[in-house]
């Protein structure tokens, strides 16, 4: 049902996959996502499409290697089934042309900040683009970005590539040097937390892509949930796009670590299972 | 004189102290021996009440009388006629304010009733083990192709009477798994996922077909399923959105709906060794609601191992929604029951994990809308509890993303679907629905009865189509 259909390799931890998924491919916009299920064991997360091929009938997810499930799905090669892909979920990005747009893309969000780059440069926006990982390695989809941007910023913490420095620091020179109607901000929580304190420091409206925890992704269970504006939301349904300057970081950044003990035990258990079974 | 002399059975359950540490099944079910004594007490009413106590009225008499005499396969033949999921609903219905409460005994005897539902259970039970279910006659194949949308037990009836008469019954499912609540939402320890797995494997041989992973608005509309040649829609999406309180600390780390807790127990298998989705296994849970699904949450920390768990409930015992029964098994395991009681706030430590309540104390006042009497809070009562986890159960709301998908379709100011009460078409002519996605939350029995009923008027709804 699910077939994986081709698989790249960013880097050691970074993966493409481009999976079949007719319906998926026909119905999602720029801005949804599919939860993933590997195996009768696995758990369901949440994952951008990146891209889809309607005449292909196909999707690509961009996965970075963080946990059991991430690996499991990273693990997958071509000709594999994936056990559980359902979608395409959440709200769709809300594409105007605004003007001059700051795309920011922290590590493997820049996964998720592609096709709404793309869509927003098709809708007549200017685009710059930053996007930043800690080493050069981990700079994805760069070539993909430059194709929809009308420039591009790099920036890597240890100045393996690009610039040496944050993503913020990427940020302040273009904001510094022109006009910008609109951000869109993507990447880990500590990354938009600082990003769009920077935007909010020069009032540019701002709309960050939210990663919560997620069991269902249909809004029945509420791990998701996070304070937007005072209120709580549910980032599957209600998201996962949010005014970048009413998010409360802080607390989905808390959220976040609720099951990091049983996190980090379930992948060394994974771990030592598959070390095992390659000796045997 | 003799069978109203008799004394109601009482059901074999597992020993309360044994139970509450795993996920065996609290009822074992009647023997045949305690079946055929208690099915000897009905005395076969000339105008047998129970039945009008029953959603679905199954011929109660003639099913228990069937037991009487031993006939088990036969019960469980006149128990399908009207009911698609006995072993289901002998486990789950409020017996207790249905077909029981308008039984002889109770109502002119004042004693005990007929255990209907235990009977229900075994006689359904009977047949899962005996290997000889009858499937029901499937008409010859009409070709018209129907969609369900969601697998919980509203979708499964109607599923079940729209094969019998000839359809091409598709189940779409959003989840990974076939059964709706029935599945992700109730225990094992109450309701075994095999049994309802039996039942749908014999809608699987009825000839339905299941698609899951399928999100209907989402996957493909109502408009693609149209073009793809289905006919009639039959709307059974349930009531899966948890509701909050909305009240200081909510969000905090360690407070989660019932929905995520059981959601990752039952249909992720959080519990076993080597599944991959974690849980919380708190050490003081105090579990807010006073509905089956605060029941369940409450006995499921206990089975996780916790070492205190609490039901915070508003009013007191009496208005509990929760069944009977629930409660106490509930009560037997040793679970506290603080009611008149009211979460105000949640307290955090510095890594924003939960680690107290402030709750209120309550008193009960005038009857409000629903005849119960509306708890009022008592001023400067105030009180601090420990909890290391809080599992809020205080209701659901209607699942809004297939409604959301169809702005033509009424939807009342709740979110639920408007349908006429008769048929249970929807304002859109060939979309019907039934289930919580209607009612805003009520029973197995109720789902499936909708689903019936709609089965009934598609059928004539898609019947005049074709004539035109
Ligand atoms: C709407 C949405 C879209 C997403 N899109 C992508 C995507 O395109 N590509 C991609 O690689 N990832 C994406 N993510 C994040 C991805 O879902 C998580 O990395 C994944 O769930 C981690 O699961 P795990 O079992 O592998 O790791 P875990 O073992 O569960 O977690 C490992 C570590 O990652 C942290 N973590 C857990 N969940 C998340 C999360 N949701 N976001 C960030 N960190 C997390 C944990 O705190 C822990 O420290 C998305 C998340 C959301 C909500
Ligand atoms: C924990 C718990 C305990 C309960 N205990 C009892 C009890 O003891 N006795 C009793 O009588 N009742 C009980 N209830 C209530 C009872 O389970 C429900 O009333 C009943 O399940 C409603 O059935 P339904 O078919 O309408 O919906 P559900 O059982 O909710 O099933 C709806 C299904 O539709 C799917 N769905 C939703 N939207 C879509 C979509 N757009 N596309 C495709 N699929 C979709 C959902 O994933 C779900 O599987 C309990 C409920 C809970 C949560
Ligand atoms: S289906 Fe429920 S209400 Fe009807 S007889 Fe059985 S237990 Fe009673
Ligand atoms: S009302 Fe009670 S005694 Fe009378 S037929 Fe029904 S179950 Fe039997
Ligand atoms: S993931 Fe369950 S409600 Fe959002
Ligand atoms: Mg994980």
């Amino acid at each position: 049902m699910n077939k994986v259909i081709s698989k790249h390799y960013y880097s050691e931890n970074v993966v493409s996959l481009e999976i079949e998924a007719p319906r998926i491919a026909k119905a999602r916009r720029a801005g949804h996502f599919v939860m993933v299920r590997v195996g009768n064991t696995g758990e369901r997360i949440p994952l951008t499409i990146s891209t889809a091929n309607v005449e292909r009938g196909t999707i690509t997810l961009v996965v970075q290697k963080v946990g059991v499930s991430s690996r499991k799905i990273t693990e997958l090669e071509v000709g594999d089934e994936v056990t559980d892909l359902v979608g395409p979920l959440g709200q769709a990005t809300h594409v105007e042309n605004f003007g001059t747009i700051l795309a920011c893309g922290g590590g493997v969000g820049v996964a998720p900040l592609l096709p709404i780059v793309e869509e927003l440069k098709k809708a007549g926006n200017k685009v710059i683009s930053v996007i930043a990982a800690r080493s050069k390695d981990l700079i994805i989809l760069e070539d993909q970005i430059r194709q929809h941007s009308d420039e591009v910023i790099v920036m890597t913490d240890d100045g393996s590539y690009g610039k040496k420095g944050l993503i913020t620091e990427g940020m302040e020179e273009v904001i510094n040097r022109e006009k910008i109607d609109q951000a869109v901000i993507i990447g880990p929580g500590i990354m938009m937390k600082f990003a769009a304190l920077t935007t909010k420091k020069h009032n540019i409206p701002s709309i960050a892509s939210l990663n919560t925890i997620m069991v269902d992704g249909t809004g029945m269970c509420g791990a998701c949930r996070v304070t937007v504006g005072g209120k709580t939301r549910f980032v599957c349904v209600d998201g996962p796009e949010f005014d970048a300057h009413e998010v409360d970081f802080d607390e989905m950044l808390m959220r976040l670590s609720g099951y990091r003990e049983d996190e980090i035990k379930a992948d060394e258990q994974y771990l030592c299972v598959s070390k095992n079974k390659g000796k045997a | 004189k003799e069978r109203t002399s008799l004394a109601r059975v009482k059901m074999p359950e597992a020993p309360p102290m044994e139970r509450a540490r795993s996920y065996v099944e609290v009822n074992s079910g009647l023997t045949p021996e305690q079946a055929i004594n208690e099915a000897s007490r009905c005395i076969d009413c000339a105008n047998p009440t129970c039945i009008s106590g029953c959603p679905v009225e199954i011929n109660i008499p003639k099913f228990v009388k069937n037991i009487e005499r031993g006939e088990f396969l036969e019960a469980a033949k006149v128990l399908k006629e009207t009911n698609a999921l006995p072993a289901v609903c002998g486990r789950v219905c409020p017996q207790e304010k249905q077909c029981e409460a308008n039984c002889f005994y109770q109502l002119k005897l004042s004693t005990e009733p007929v255990a209907i539902g235990y009977l229900e259970r075994f006689a359904a039970d009977f047949e899962q083990q005996s290997g000889k279910i009858s499937i029901p006659e499937v008409a010859h194949s009409n070709g018209i192709k129907v969609a369900v949308i969601g697998s919980g037990p509203a979708g499964l009836a109607f599923a079940g009477d729209m094969a019998k008469l000839g359809y091409e019954v598709v189940i779409l499912e959003a989840l990974h798994e076939i059964g709706g609540v029935l599945k992700y939402g109730i225990p094992e320890f109450r309701l075994p996922n095999s049994i309802v797995d039996v039942e749908i494997e014999s809608l699987r041989k009825m000839g339905v077909k299941f698609e899951t992973n399928f999100i209907v608005g989402k996957t493909a509309t109502i408009d693609d399923l149209r073009e793809e040649g289905f006919k009639g829609f039959f709307v059974g999406s349930g009531a899966g959105l948890p509701r909050f309180m909305n009240i200081p600390g909510e969000n905090l780390v360690g407070v989660l709906s019932s929905n995520e807790y059981l959601t990752r127990i039952n249909l992720m298998g959080a519990s076993s060794q080597g599944m991959d989705t974690p849980v919380v296994r708190g050490k003081k849970v105090a579990v807010i609601g006073g509905g089956n699904t605060a029941m369940d949450s409450v006995r499921t920390a206990l089975r996780l191992g916790a070492e205190k768990v609490s039901i915070i409930y508003r009013r007191s015992l009496e208005e509990m929604p929760a069944r009977v029964e629930e409660v106490k098994h509930a009560q037997e395991e040793g679970v506290e029951f603080l009611t008149l009681n009211n979460p105000v706030e949640y307290i955090g430590d510095d890594k924003g994990k939960v680690k107290q309540i402030r709750v209120q104390r309550m008193e009960l006042g005038e009857p409000d809308s629903s005849g119960r009497r509306s708890p009022v809070a008592v001023d400067g009562s105030e009180y601090i509890i420990d909890a290391d986890t809080v599992v809020v159960s205080v209701g659901v709301s209607p699942n809004p993303i297939l409604p959301q998908s169809l702005p033509q379709l009424k939807v009342s100011r709740w979110g639920t679907i408007e349908v006429d009460p008769d048929t249970l078409q929807s304002s859109i002519p060939d979309i019907f629905a039934g289930g919580d996605i209607v009612r805003g939350g009520a029973t197995v029995i109720l789902a499936m009865g909708d689903g019936r009923k709609a089965a009934a008027s598609m059928h004539q709804y898609l019947t005049n189509q074709t004539k035109k």
